[in-house]
């Protein structure tokens, strides 16, 4: 019960910012209405609607980890934390909490994603269904490293690593813009050895049917999700303990 | 009757010693305050006593109850005003109390109740619906304390309630704070030495985390020999270094 007032309260805090809501659902939206103009006008494999949207709904995740992780610094920073620590919470009502409005909210974003590509003209299937489901497991891992930065760094330092770093790094080794196999070499290994071109490319085979070619994908994205959240779990607690 | 014993707490940070073997009694109903120049262990001892952070060795009793063996039953009887204003700034004022109300675990009827007894004590009727974030210093306290009472606590700690308030604001806040006085034992850290003055019963005043004197305004000021509770408070500050 308490988890769930806490994330209600949450939840109301991240959606009533007009910067989140801009960022967290505009500016995939925009990105989406860009590119298809840009691919009407010069036609590029990567940017068609059906190989972009899932790239797109993967990277808006990105301000996910932002949305989390400043919550998180911003209530160790004004001490709103140090003031429920006193208080019948538990460290799991604070983790669930803080964990739980980001998920539905990525869902949104998703969905929206997907709805502005039909109108755009990806073809309605139940593959886009299916495509909102797996976006659950790559949301975890992006709400994981909100909590994990959010635990460890202030607000000011989030917006740097994770509005900066964490959105290029998403973006950049994601195989969204450009094909990595264009660039080859130390730089393909380093994004293959990290998540984000795994959740697009799963997400990816899931629109097109290709079941199969959700794996290994999939066990990247739980491997690391799964990590993440570990280790922000246990970052989480000893911050609650100092 | 004793609300807080504190034996021989102590607490170490590397090389510093931020409290160094405090004893002392609070009655129950008294108002209490910590006195000190910056890095005197103030806000170390509330932090101690509210368990936010384990004692390098000693131990306090609230109620009866350890603050190292019975950290549960120690949060279940006391509340925090800390430093910073400690409210979610995107919530208004009634759902920031409706918030600390869900984590105690009220039902309806108790938090509308508690929630009106307590905008009617702290003046806060007239602004029921403006975000927490917008309010002015003076408001933002008066919430923050509203916070703290909701849990209905049998000892409250306010860590600097006044510190940056205008004259109005900090007068305002006294009369809410005497209000209080015998309902709550109140454990008080302040810069104001007229603060300390007109409020407490007893006071307490540190250095290097060592307790100089504790005893009653008047009291102190006749160790000093003199009149004034601030010049008392420098020559028994400063008396401890020759």
């Amino acid at each position: 019960m308490r988890m769930l007032i806490f994330a209600k309260r949450n939840t109301k805090e991240i959606l009533r910012d007009p910067l989140n809501l801009g960022f967290g659902l505009g500016f995939p939206l925009v990105l989406i209405l860009l590119l298809s103009a840009i691919q009407a006008n010069v036609p590029v494999n990567l940017f068609e609607i059906q190989h972009l949207t899932p790239g797109i709904t993967v990277f808006g995740l990105s301000f996910m980890t932002l949305f989390s992780a400043t919550i998180i610094a911003k209530d160790r920073g004004s001490s709103l934390t140090q003031r429920l620590y006193t208080t019948p919470m538990t460290p799991l009502d604070f983790i669930v909490g803080y964990t739980l409005p980001i998920v539905p909210i990525s869902v949104a974003q998703c969905i929206i994603c997907y709805l502005a590509a039909i109108a755009l003209g990806l073809e309605v299937s139940i593959n886009i269904l299916y495509a909102v489901l797996y976006i659950i497991p790559v949301s975890m891992l992006y709400v994981a490293l909100g909590l994990l930065c959010g635990s460890v760094l202030n607000d000011k330092q989030v917006g740097g690593i994770c509005g900066a770093l964490l959105t290029n790094l998403s973006a950049w080794l994601s195989g969204i813009w450009f094909d990595l196999d264009l660039v080859g070499g130390v730089f393909e290994k380093i994004a293959y050895a990290l998540p984000f071109v795994h959740s697009v490319e799963m997400e990816r085979a899931v629109l097109n049917g290709d079941f199969a070619g959700i794996f290994p994908h999939l066990w990247w994205v739980i491997g690391y999700a799964a990590v993440a959240f570990i280790l922000a779990v246990l970052l989480f607690l000893r911050q609650m303990k100092k | 009757m004793e609300a807080i014993r504190i034996e021989s707490l102590t607490k170490k940070y590397k090389d510093t010693v931020a409290v160094d073997n405090l004893n002392l009694s609070i009655k129950r109903g008294e108002l209490f305050s910590l006195l000190g120049v910056n890095g005197a262990g103030k806000t170390t001892t509330i932090k101690m006593l509210s368990c936010l952070t384990k004692p390098t060795s000693g131990d306090a009793f609230l109620n009866g109850k350890s603050i190292s063996k019975d950290t549960t039953a120690v949060k279940s009887i006391i509340a925090v005003s800390p430093q910073e204003t400690a409210v979610a700034p995107g919530l208004t004022v009634y759902e920031n109390l409706e918030l600390i109300c869900g984590v105690h675990g009220f039902g309806k009827d108790k938090k509308d109740t508690k929630i009106a007894e307590l905008l009617k004590l702290l003046g806060l009727e007239t602004i029921i619906k403006k975000k927490a974030g917008k309010l002015s210093g003076g408001y933002k306290r008066r919430l923050s304390i509203a916070m703290a009472l909701i849990g209905e606590p049998e000892i409250l700690f306010l860590d600097e309630p006044t510190l940056g308030l205008d004259v109005l604001a900090r007068s305002d806040l006294w009369d809410i704070i005497r209000s209080l006085k015998g309902k709550v034992t109140i454990v008080l850290t302040t810069h104001y030495m007229e603060e300390a003055e007109a409020l407490s019963d007893r006071i307490a005043i540190m250095k290097d985390g060592k307790l100089l004197i504790c005893d009653t305004a008047d009291k102190i000021k006749e160790i000093a020999g003199t009149d004034n509770f601030e010049q008392a408070f420098v020559r028994i500050v400063r008396g401890c270094d020759k």
